[in-house]
């Protein structure tokens, strides 16, 4: 048992809606009872979508449980084939329906239609919900192309010039309630298209079963969500040898490779690697005067594994961050995650517990976090300014303006939203050169607004606790004056690198002069 | 008894499970904790209807259930006094433990009422622990409450003294007006049930006097009746109509006279008639169709009929206690048509076909009705607004005619433009 208070992922079965919601023409009759049926609000509320997720949901009461329950999936499957006409059909079980074994999907297969049936089996104690979009994904276009299979000669990157037309590519992995995935497949396919790359098929957003089929048309597969395509993309390298990009294009150092990746295997010439550089303002902005102080800014990073790793990139090769914290709750991409980790020099934090990751994050007293809604509200507790890069969806992360994460737009959107929750640069120097000003005492309010106030509570707060903590240290009183002089965005910082130093020095007394010669020491 | 025409309707449901009265339920009691035993599933449900309401920890949680702890019963119960421990370690101030059943709970059998017994002996004198089923295969939405009030009549004490009980979570605000009126009525002792401390549980016996403030109670009331509580038959107070008659019963009870209470509610009536007009004007003749969901519905209907001058064109409710809803029913218009349970497309289709001005459902089926251009009002907004009473009236018409005025402003032809 595994106690959660909040939750990064949901269960398998949601994932699998994720598919279907993304998809035309699809139904999938899920075997759940009635409480299930609140995930359609995660895209009728979320997505802020205007149509019902294409899912029915048989909705099982105790009451059918002494009865026969497989007449029950047999009447709802033929009520949604009857009503809805898909032209495929997913069929599968939530965790309590799991734990009656009626098997939907057998049940499914032998009613005699004449649509490919997908039975989905995703084990809901063990598994979640990237997980089960993956598999689904997976199952479907392992069932709608298995039968070209054994046809289908290995397909040649370089078949395009054989057949005397410009490459074609399929973009796979965006789904619905991904993390920005509806502009992120318009961005790619604009910068592919500038390269001389056609756009075959993108699914599961979009795509009907045709265009399933019709993934074997293209030349190469562009891995987008490895969290979600990854398997399909395995599958169709084994069974028709397309090749796939590894390289998620986040950041202009990973568009720039991305397009590398996509151009070695089509055998493309490449543009121009200077001009592809000045597609975004990232890199301008980020070596203007201005962003001079985003120089070594403290970054702790938290989300699913696609966005943490590339986040993790552009936080240091882009931005000029260093990097205090990196984990992930996929635990998938784990392995990935901490050799990225490896490579920062930090520890990776592999985790489903956000009360975790809220210590982590407190332990590393970033100055910026970049996470999900969960590390949205433990920053905010903990007054450091906070942005969002992943999933778990929001209402606010569907935005209604363009805003993908992805490609030369992608790189901008990320520049302005992690930089702006940040003091902006000259603003900072000046404080930092006026700090002593009346202004800058306790209350004054900043951008930040009330978290200031928050975060000198959480300071003092801290302090009371702190006067009879384990190391036994005192603050006196001309020690606690010069504290409250330093303004309140650093206070943090040099309350602690002062303990630390009085521990180093074993000072049991904190004076002003401890708290210069722990500056000095420091700096 | 007006002629009320009942019908029945079974199907795939678009209902919320009883888990999700934990989401008011917490914030009722600040000193209790509800513990979901159940799947990821519960957890992500609770989660997602709770949305961006909670900013600190949140007073719930879910002891999700995996793999090893469906292979052996035995081991689940060690596994959630693990999470019991740990949970209260780290909450210390928690006095009242609920533990909460759950679909995939029931399914294998977990026998929380046995770990409760246990842990009540272990935790003794520190934390209380009560059971209910809030799982979807056994109830709807608000009837997760029921199952929480019911789980701890037995822990009320007796007591033969006179007393008005309270009975369904209502908002601080409207709970506090309420005990004015029933003190200027003259019945000085009132309580309320859920209390606003899990610990602080009314008495009650045979002089226990039980008012319902919400329609959903039915498991509750029983117990109620079975400890000699006396149940005192009224509509809810939903409205100047419903809150009127409502005053009326309890003071017929206490032996107060009509006079007494129609000198003290009239001008709040008077008021509130005022307040009602502008929602009034929008509302009139407009045609409305509710989806059962919070169970609330028998209630709303009659006051946006009869207050409001709304037609009804179809009554969903998810399930019907005739006797509880007797006094509501009555007060329908003729004809009106009552349909418990639910076929979510057959009525889906139903609401297509009669088009409606506006539909009272669930979160999830409303923004795909507005943009088939109905406009919507969800249920769930009901069960954590501040509804209930003369003075609310107002505010509950509020609730129906904002979609309504907002549609007129966003089609309005006002605007020009090129």
């Amino acid at each position: 048992m595994e106690l959660t208070l909040w939750t990064y992922e949901g269960p398998p079965h949601v994932g699998a809606m994720r598919i279907a919601s993304s998809m035309k023409d699809i139904h999938y009759v899920l075997h759940a009872p009635q409480g299930d049926t609140y995930a359609d609000l995660l895209f009728t509320m979320i997505e802020r979508r205007g149509q019902r997720p294409p899912v029915t949901y048989t909705t099982f009461q105790a009451r059918d449980l002494g009865g026969d329950t497989a007449e029950l999936v047999k009447k709802n499957i033929k009520e949604a084939v009857d009503r809805f006409k898909p032209k495929t059909l997913l069929v599968g079980e939530s965790c309590t329906a799991e734990l009656i074994q009626d098997q939907p999907g057998a049940l499914a297969k032998g009613m005699g239609f004449d649509m490919p049936i997908v039975n989905l089996e995703l084990p809901a104690y063990s598994k979640k919900e990237n997980w089960g979009a993956s598999e689904t994904f997976y199952q479907l276009t392992r069932t709608l192309l298995k039968e070209k299979v054994s046809s289908s000669e290995k397909i040649s990157p370089l078949r395009w010039k054989e057949l005397g037309r410009r490459p074609k590519v399929n973009i796979l992995g965006p789904s619905l309630l991904g993390f920005r995935c509806r502009d992120d497949v318009i961005e790619i396919q604009r910068i592919l298209s500038e390269q001389g790359i056609d756009t075959n098929v993108v699914a599961p957003l979009g795509a009907s079963p045709e265009d399933i089929e019709r993934l074997i048309d293209a030349e190469v597969n562009v891995c987008l969500y490895q969290e979600i395509a990854e398997a399909s993309c395995e599958w169709l390298r084994r069974n028709f040898g397309m090749e796939y990009t590894n390289t998620i294009p986040i950041g202009i150092k990973n568009t720039i490779e991305f397009i590398n990746e996509i151009h070695n295997k089509l055998d493309l010439p490449l543009t121009n690697k200077k001009e592809l550089e000045h597609k975004s303002k990232l890199p301008w902005y980020s070596k203007s005067v201005d962003s001079n102080y985003l120089t070594g800014k403290r970054v702790f990073i938290f989300g699913d594994g696609t966005h943490a790793i590339a986040a993790a990139k552009i936080a240091k090769e882009e931005l000029g961050f260093e990097v205090v914290g990196l984990g992930t709750y996929s635990r998938e991409m784990a392995r990935q995650v901490r050799a990225t980790a490896k490579d920062l020099n930090v520890e990776a934090l592999i985790t489903n517990n956000y009360l975790e990751v809220e210590d982590a994050m407190k332990k590393a007293a970033p100055e910026l976090v970049l996470g999900t809604q969960m590390e949205r509200h433990s920053a905010k507790r903990l007054g450091i300014p906070c942005s969002v890069i992943s999933t778990p969806m929001h209402v606010q992360d569907v935005p209604a303006r363009y805003s993908p994460q992805m490609g030369w737009e992608g790189a901008n959107v990320i520049f302005d939203d992690w930089v702006h929750p940040l003091m902006m640069g000259l603003e900072e120097h000046l404080i930092d050169m006026f700090k002593h000003d009346f202004e800058f005492v306790d209350g004054h309010q900043s951008h930040l607004g009330h978290t200031a106030t928050q975060t000198k509570n959480f300071i003092n707060s801290d302090e009371k606790k702190e006067k009879n903590s384990k190391e036994g240290i005192i603050w006196t009183e001309s020690g606690r004056a010069e504290l409250t002089k330093v303004p309140f965005f650093v206070r943090g910082k040099v309350k602690t690198n002062t303990e630390k130093y009085a521990i180093l020095r074993g000072i049991p007394e904190i004076s002003d002069e401890t708290l210069y010669d722990a500056k000095a020491y420091f700096s | 008894m007006s002629k009320v025409e009942f019908n029945k309707e079974t199907g795939p449901r678009e209902v919320f499970c009883g888990l999700t009265s934990i989401v008011w339920l917490h914030r009722r009691m600040p000193d209790a904790f509800f513990l979901v035993v159940g799947s990821r599933t519960c957890a992500h449900l609770i989660q997602s209807a709770a949305g961006v309401m909670i900013f600190a920890e949140p007073r719930f949680g879910t002891a999700i259930l995996e793999e090893k702890d469906l292979a052996g019963l035995a081991d689940a119960h060690e596994e959630l006094d693990r999470v019991v421990n740990d949970l209260i370690a780290r909450r210390p101030e928690i006095k009242t433990l609920f533990l909460v059943g759950s679909c995939p709970s029931e399914v294998i059998k977990l026998d929380l009422a046995t770990v409760a017994e246990k842990l009540n002996k272990r935790f003794l004198g520190q934390v209380r622990f009560v059971n209910y089923s809030g799982s979807g295969i056994e109830t709807t939405f608000t009837q997760g409450e029921d199952g929480a009030l019911k789980a701890l009549i037995p822990l009320m004490d007796s007591s033969n003294e006179e007393k008005l009980l309270l009975v369904g979570t209502l908002a601080n605000n409207v709970e506090d007006r309420f005990k004015k009126i029933f003190k200027n009525l003259g019945i000085s002792n009132i309580e309320s049930f859920p209390p606003r401390q899990s610990t602080e549980l009314p008495k009650i016996g045979k002089n226990t006097k039980v008012l319902l403030t919400q329609p959903y109670l039915s498991d509750t009331v029983r117990d109620l009746k079975h400890r000699g509580c006396e149940i005192i038959s009224a509509p809810f107070p939903l409205g100047i109509e419903g809150s009127t008659k409502w005053f009326l019963a309890a003071a017929k009870a206490f032996k107060i006279s009509e006079l007494k209470v129609h000198e003290i509610i009239s001008p709040l009536i008077n008021r509130s008639k005022l307040a009602l007009e502008s929602h009034k004007e929008i509302l009139k003749g407009k045609r409305l169709f509710l989806l059962p969901e919070s169970q609330l519905e028998i209630s709303l209907a009659r006051f946006l009929h009869n207050e409001c001058e709304m037609d009804l064109i179809e009554v969903g409710t998810p399930y019907l206690n005739k006797d509880l809803m007797k006094e509501e029913i009555n007060l329908l218009p003729d004809n009106t048509k009552i349909v418990e349970g639910q076929h979510v497309e057959k009525q889906l289709d139903r609401v297509r076909e009669s088009n409606p001005d506006l539909v009272v459902c669930g979160m999830g089926l409303a923004n795909p009705l507005e943009a088939e251009g109905i406009s919507t009002k969800w249920s769930i907004e009901m069960v954590f607004s501040p509804i209930h009473g003369i003075d609310q009236a107002a505010d509950l018409a509020g609730l129906f005619s904002k979609p309504l005025r907002r549609n007129q402003i966003l089609t309005s032809k006002t605007l020009v433009t090129h």
